[in-house]
């Protein structure tokens, strides 16, 4: 039971490769980031070299999948056809202090007229599309 | 060394626009509007369209220079100039562009014009048809973020969280575009005046914005015509000269998947400081301001980073009386803008700060000498220019 429903772009990873250890760690259930092997500084979305020092040997590192929400939105009108009856939903920005406060995004599960609270504590919930074509599996997030 | 600087030394002479149609309603194809903003630009300027000899667009406009060049006889063309990436926002940086073009040497009459026939291809507001999403497309579109609006929400929401804005900040930015557009025959909501009671009871699009701020979808096209300022005297109406324009975003603003380090900004921070350098002038000085509307939030934030309020001021600045031509502190889109004039991709505000320095808009401001335009905001590059009359070179 996905939280949107199913008819979305399916998410691939990209034909150079850039972010491919991200999606194959969603489908085993590891929140992979990266974390350049020179210089410690923890980068998303992933890049092919380190922001800050320049380095190519950026590495990826798997993270607790939890975090506080930095921003939030509720969009109504649905602009994919997939989404003509979802009704409104929820996507949060989450951001990660314990990895260098880098942030990802989500669908905050749970009821979609809910509040939501900038600063609260959530944590990640990995929604497997195994009947996708191609399978893969998104990262969401749900109140702690 | 010269002072390099675009300040005084070019001018806009001529100004151009077809009709404006609700999306898809446009009788002509796209390339037809084009070639019609610029004949239009031409004649306003009074001269014979075979002096263009440059163009100048934005968010990779279709219609390519060198068709228009052989559909339109030019003897040469000298400049064919693409502001690259950012949408919208780069409405002013096309301008400085062929600024930059004119002042150089490269050409003498160029062209700036963006052409838009939204029935003939794609919509903005629509997501692209297709089964995979890669790259940043992938971190948004299987969480359903695919729209504009949905993907610089969380930057307004942000803001507005941030520094306790209330909702009649952005309702008063709606409100002055509706109603500067109610005097503005051209306008696709001419005749359709919004209260505040309406907006109040409009549908989310997505929070935080209700239908009436987000821009509209339009067919239709603009041009203007820069020319080198010591010639600017011998056109037919009263030139507008650039006293400045800036371009670009601060530090990482295009990092992917919604982690620029300054996420709550409209990209204009390091931008605006640019803007006003170049230009001279101060925010007290401007008179008149056309600020893109994406989305009022994206407003809301350029004017705070433009200078014309704090942050924290924004609940007490942002009320209609303030942004209303011609008695306002502000006036704020005065043809009707993105919101309610057209969505002629910005341009349009462009040619309505033309208007106002020669004293022919619609919602006249008294006697303005300095006009600003800023273009679409929260996207990178974003552009910004501030146009003068000859007193203030
Ligand atoms: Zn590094």
């Amino acid at each position: 039971m996905s939280y949107l429903k199913p008819g979305l772009p399916a998410p691939v990873a990209e034909n150079d490769g850039l972010d491919a250890p991200y999606w194959e760690g969603t489908r085993r259930g590891e929140l992979m980031v990266q974390r350049c092997k020179s210089c410690g500084t923890w980068q998303w979305g992933p890049e092919w070299i380190c922001h800050k020092c320049l380095s190519f040997d950026i590495g990826w590192v798997q993270v607790e999948g939890r975090g506080k929400i930095y921003s939030w939105e509720r969009p109504w009108h649905p602009v994919h056809p997939a989404l003509k009856d979802q009704g409104p939903y929820i996507v949060v920005l989450v951001e990660l202090p314990h990895a260098g406060n880098i942030r990802m995004l989500g669908n905050l599960l749970g009821d979609p007229k809910q509040q939501v609270r900038i600063g609260a504590e959530v944590e990640a919930v990995f929604e497997p599309h195994d009947d996708a074509k191609p399978p893969f599996t998104l990262v969401q997030w749900k109140y702690r | 060394m010269t002072d390099r600087t675009l300040r005084g030394r070019v001018a806009i002479v001529g100004i151009g626009e077809t009709a404006y149609y609700k999306h898809g309603k446009s009788p002509d194809p796209e390339f037809v509007l084009a070639l019609k903003a610029i004949l239009a630009a031409a004649k306003d300027a009074g001269i014979d369209p075979r002096r263009i000899d440059g163009f100048a667009s934005y968010s990779n406009d279709r219609n390519d220079p060198s068709r228009l060049a052989a559909a339109l006889g030019l003897p040469e063309l000298r400049f064919s100039n693409m502001q690259w990436g950012g949408g919208g926002g780069g409405g002013a940086g096309a301008v400085a562009n062929a600024a930059a073009a004119v002042a150089g040497g490269l050409a003498d009459c160029v062209v700036v014009f963006r052409s838009l026939a939204q029935g003939q291809f794609q919509r903005f507001g629509a997501a692209p048809p297709g089964g995979v999403a890669t790259g940043e497309a992938a971190l948004n579109a299987p969480y359903g973020v695919m729209s504009p609006a949905q993907r610089y929400a969380m930057r307004a929401m942000r803001f507005l969280h941030e520094n306790k804005i209330g909702d009649g900040a952005q309702r008063a930015i709606a409100l002055a575009s509706y109603a500067h557009a109610q005097k503005n025959p051209r306008a696709v909501m001419n005749g359709k005046p919004l209260t505040a009671e309406a907006y109040d009871a409009s549908r989310w699009i997505v929070e935080p914005w209700r239908l009436f701020d987000c821009c509209m979808e339009n067919d239709g096209a603009a041009a203007l015509i820069i020319v080198p300022a010591e010639q600017a005297k011998d056109f037919a109406k009263k030139p507008a000269y650039l006293l400045g324009a800036a371009l670009g975003s601060e530090y990482r603003n295009g990092a992917r998947g919604h982690n620029a380090p300054l996420y709550a900004t409209s990209s204009f921070t390091t931008v605006a400081p640019h803007l006003y350098a170049m230009a001279g002038v101060k925010p007290k000085d401007v008179d008149v301001l056309q600020s893109y509307e994406n989305f009022t939030g994206g407003v809301l934030m350029s004017l705070v980073e433009h200078g014309f309020f704090k942050a924290e001021e924004a609940n007490d600045f942002l009320v209609p009386d303030n942004l209303m031509a011609p008695g306002g502190k502000l006036p704020l889109n005065t043809s009707g803008g993105n919101l309610a004039e057209c969505y002629m991709h910005g341009l349009e505000l462009q040619v309505e700060a033309v208007r106002q320095l020669r004293g022919e808009s619609t919602a006249q401001v008294k006697d303005p000498h300095v006009s600003m335009v800023i273009a679409g905001p929260m996207v990178t590059p974003v552009s910004s220019m501030i146009l003068g009359s000859v007193e203030t070179l």
